[in-house]
């Protein structure tokens, strides 16, 4: 694009885009506790939002986020590895009580506190198995400040509907480098309807409707409202083991597959008669987007898929990589995390790696790879 | 209020447990204090006071060991209806692990009740010590008596500003304590001290309530604090936080043909961020895009400050600088600090403070006076040399911009015009 075709450039981060657009779309709470790369996002959170508090300390945060929710507030907020790590315990239980809320992952380097001020692509492996019992927690990631705006408002979304936790995957360079960016194409984000149970009967908090329970804040006085953290039948009452327990367990995992078919996001890019394709998500997809555009301009036959539903990994990811004898993923880590989500350890013999530690992946980098 | 708080006479606590008393207590209490069972919200956690939740006529949230004050007072923070009474059951167990929770829901005041089932150990999970048991209380990981005094929870609670504090024995009716307790206008605690029957009696044969009480020194007794309860803080709000970053319009014209990368490096506190935002916002008002970033040490008063711009007439995809084109130094920080990519450099150009040592680079080699105007200045006048002389940017489009972000008050334009023969 032009400059002079855009009307309504501005120098902006991606923090901004995201906060905006989580109010639009209706998140109303930040709690925060500070964390660099995630600070602007705090500073954001606090200007925008109905309520913003400044917990003392990370599990504090996703315990009052816990709190609020249930009152049937949309919480929000954002942290990088250290504090997610304090947070797991606590997102365990939102997942299990059903309560909406959204968690905005800002990767640094680690491992541990790492470098706090120097990106990385590193905690995917860790999302994934995050949940205790293997249920999968959405995830959606960044790859544009378009993302960065529409992404966002999607969380909401998913998080109202599917009654869950949601956690949007950025990093230091998507969050706090300003870009040129021009603000009036952005779409229109419309607010999500958080729609409460308004039945006579009795209520029941986990009681499934097409797999999701409908919704009722602990502070109204028209039935009565059990949320539960620990294995719990339809009522929301503690059980040790029963089968109403049980199904009420898996169908924690299964909703969250069902649902997410709605929440399929990703950019395929298919070049025609093309065998050769790059994997990206992230932070890195800007280097792949270059890399592919260089490429195509030399008569590269390449293809670009950017991953933006990155958990549970959509199947269509592997049905689209099938296709091409040459699969080059780009990610910035040493380990290739979204190919062992791809592939487990059955890596197929076309594929190649570009990664990074401790600096951006390079489109060069990625043409190398590409052309190997 | 006709409705029972409890749906059952039989609790699932074991014979002479002090968590029978204290529920039978709560709930005659409420009762008495006519709250609807729907205007309660009861907010439990694992231990063995946790599994009361399904006795009772209430909302329940049941959550983590330990953390249920802090969900608690995320229910409080959350509330719009008037009139709700938000009560927290926590163990000794959970009151040790979770105590950072109950100092700063004392600290904020928040309006809700804390009542602390202390049998001074582990109970659900084998009887080992909590933070609370106190000094010769014999647990199952403590034989011979615990070496240690325990927390004394009231009065941690109570200097950290609740409201309203109290102690109790187990014993008899304490539904009138609890009464007040619940009545309280911010937050309240009510810590019961009681004998776990299974495993307190156990190691303690012949030990009597009132007898521990007496020798750990934590008497039954009252404290109070007056203190404004919690409320969200009113501060100024944005409707819109994209209308906070103005639209900037092209104004003036610019000769670059290929993109260009550029690397400001000097230190911090001699605005290198600043002068960045200046020749991003010149550019852009020059047609152009741009991307911007800063790097700097955590301690960002110290050390060096280096950004990173890209500039094309094209979209920027890729914003990373892995050999830049241009560079501009201005301190020794600066220098150490992008040296190695100054090495990377066949092509482009240092621009560098002449009192400076030049490292080795395949880049064109600038060496001006640049420190010379002052180091706060030093910066923005190095970039401006190399974004004028490299035809990237006008002085127009750059004066222009420090006008328009009104930096011309904080900034020596003058001096500097001066300084670059305008």
């Amino acid at each position: 694009m032009k400059r002079e075709e855009s009307k309504g450039m501005a120098l902006i981060e991606g923090s901004r885009l995201i906060m905006e657009a989580l109010a639009r779309a209706g998140a109303d709470s930040y709690i925060g506790y500070p964390i660099t790369p995630a600070n602007l996002l705090y500073q954001y959170g606090g200007q925008r939002l109905d309520i913003m508090l400044a917990a003392p300390d990370e599990i504090s945060t996703l315990q009052w986020m816990s709190g609020l929710s249930s009152t049937g507030r949309i919480p929000v907020t954002a942290t990088s590895f250290p504090g997610f790590a304090l947070m797991i315990e606590s997102i365990n239980m939102a997942y299990m009580m059903e309560l909406p809320m959204i968690i905005i992952l800002v990767q640094r380097l680690g491992p541990s506190t790492g470098t706090a001020t120097n990106g990385a692509q590193g905690d995917l492996l860790l999302l994934k198995g995050m949940i205790s019992g293997g249920h999968p927690i959405p995830v959606l990631c960044t790859s544009s400040f378009e993302d960065s705006w529409s992404l966002a408002a999607e969380t909401v979304k998913m998080a109202v509907e599917m009654r869950t936790p949601v956690v949007l995957l950025t990093s230091k360079e998507e969050v706090m480098t300003h870009k040129s960016f021009d603000i009036s194409k952005l779409d229109e984000i419309e607010k999500v309807d958080h729609k409460f149970y308004d039945n006579a009967e009795q209520y029941k908090s986990y009681l499934p409707k097409d797999m999701v329970p409908e919704f009722l804040p602990l502070t109204q006085n028209r039935h009565q409202v059990r949320i539960n953290a620990s294995t719990h039948d339809q009522m929301g009452i503690l059980q040790h083991s029963t089968d109403e327990a049980l199904a009420n367990t898996r169908r924690l995992e299964e909703k969250i597959y069902h649902r997410m078919k709605c929440h399929l996001k990703f950019d395929y890019d298919q070049h025609e008669n093309a065998e050769k394709i790059v994997l990206s998500y992230g932070i890195t997809a800007s280097a792949a987007r270059e890399a592919v555009a260089q490429m195509r301009a030399e008569g590269e036959k390449v293809s670009l898929l950017i991953a933006k539903t990155l958990l549970p990994v959509p199947p269509v990811y592997l049905e689209i990589l099938k296709k091409y004898k040459r699969v080059v993923i780009a990610e910035e880590n040493m380990n290739n995390q979204f190919g062992s989500l791809l592939f487990g350890i059955n890596k197929p013999e076309g594929l190649r790696v570009a990664g990074a530690l401790g600096k951006m992946i390079t489109p060069q980098q990625i043409i190398e790879e590409v052309k190997a | 209020m006709n409705i029972k708080i409890l749906n059952t006479d039989s609790l699932p606590f074991c014979k002479g447990c002090g968590h029978n008393l204290i529920s039978k207590n709560t709930a005659k209490a409420l009762e008495r204090m006519e709250l609807s069972p729907l205007d309660v919200i009861m907010v439990t956690d694992i231990g063995c006071h946790g599994i009361i939740d399904k006795t009772l006529n209430t909302h329940t949230i049941h959550g983590l060991h330990g953390r249920s004050v802090a969900l608690g007072a995320g229910i409080v923070f959350g509330l719009k209806e008037p009139g709700k009474k938000i009560i927290v059951f926590i163990g000794d167990g959970g009151a040790t692990i979770g105590l950072q929770h109950i100092m700063e829901a004392a600290r904020l005041n928040l309006n809700m009740s804390v009542v602390v089932h202390n049998n001074m150990l582990y109970g659900m999970t084998g009887g080992q010590s909590s933070g609370l048991t106190p000094e010769g209380f014999r647990t199952t990981t403590s034989a011979d008596g615990s070496p240690f005094s325990g927390y004394d929870i009231c009065a941690l609670a109570h200097t950290a500003g609740a409201a309203y504090v109290t102690r109790v024995p187990g014993i008899g009716d304490i539904s009138e304590k609890l009464v007040k307790t619940f009545s309280t206008e911010g937050f309240s605690l009510m810590e019961v001290v009681e004998i776990c029957p299974s495993y307190g009696i156990k190691f303690n044969p012949g030990m009597k309530l009132n007898e521990i009480i007496e020798t750990s020194g934590r008497k039954p007794g009252e404290w109070f604090n007056n203190r404004p309860v919690f409320t969200h803080h009113k501060g100024k709000k944005s409707e819109n936080l994209l209308s906070k970053t103005p639209i900037i319009e092209p104004l003036f014209y610019s000769s670059l043909d290929k993109p260009v990368s550029l690397i400001l490096s000097g230190s911090a506190g001699e605005g290198v961020q600043l002068t960045a935002t200046i020749i991003a916002k010149a550019a852009m008002r020059s047609g152009l895009h741009v991307t911007q970033k800063g790097s700097y040490p955590v301690t960002v008063g110290v050390g060096f400050s280096t950004a990173e711009i890209n500039i094309s007439k094209e979209d920027i995809h890729f914003h990373g600088i892995n050999i830049p084109d241009l560079v501009v130094i201005t301190s020794k920080e600066g220098l150490n600090h992008s040296k190695r990519r100054i090495g990377l450099m066949k092509k482009g150009a240092l621009f560098i403070d002449q009192t400076l040592d030049v490292p080795d680079t395949g880049a064109e080699i600038i060496t001006e006076d640049y420190r010379g105007i002052g180091a706060r200045t030093a910066s923005l006048f190095a970039a401006i040399k190399c974004v004028t002389k490299t035809k990237i940017l006008t002085y127009e489009a750059i004066f222009y911009t420090i006008e328009a972000e009104g930096l011309d008050k904080k900034l020596p334009v003058e001096k500097i015009k001066t300084a670059l023969g305008l």
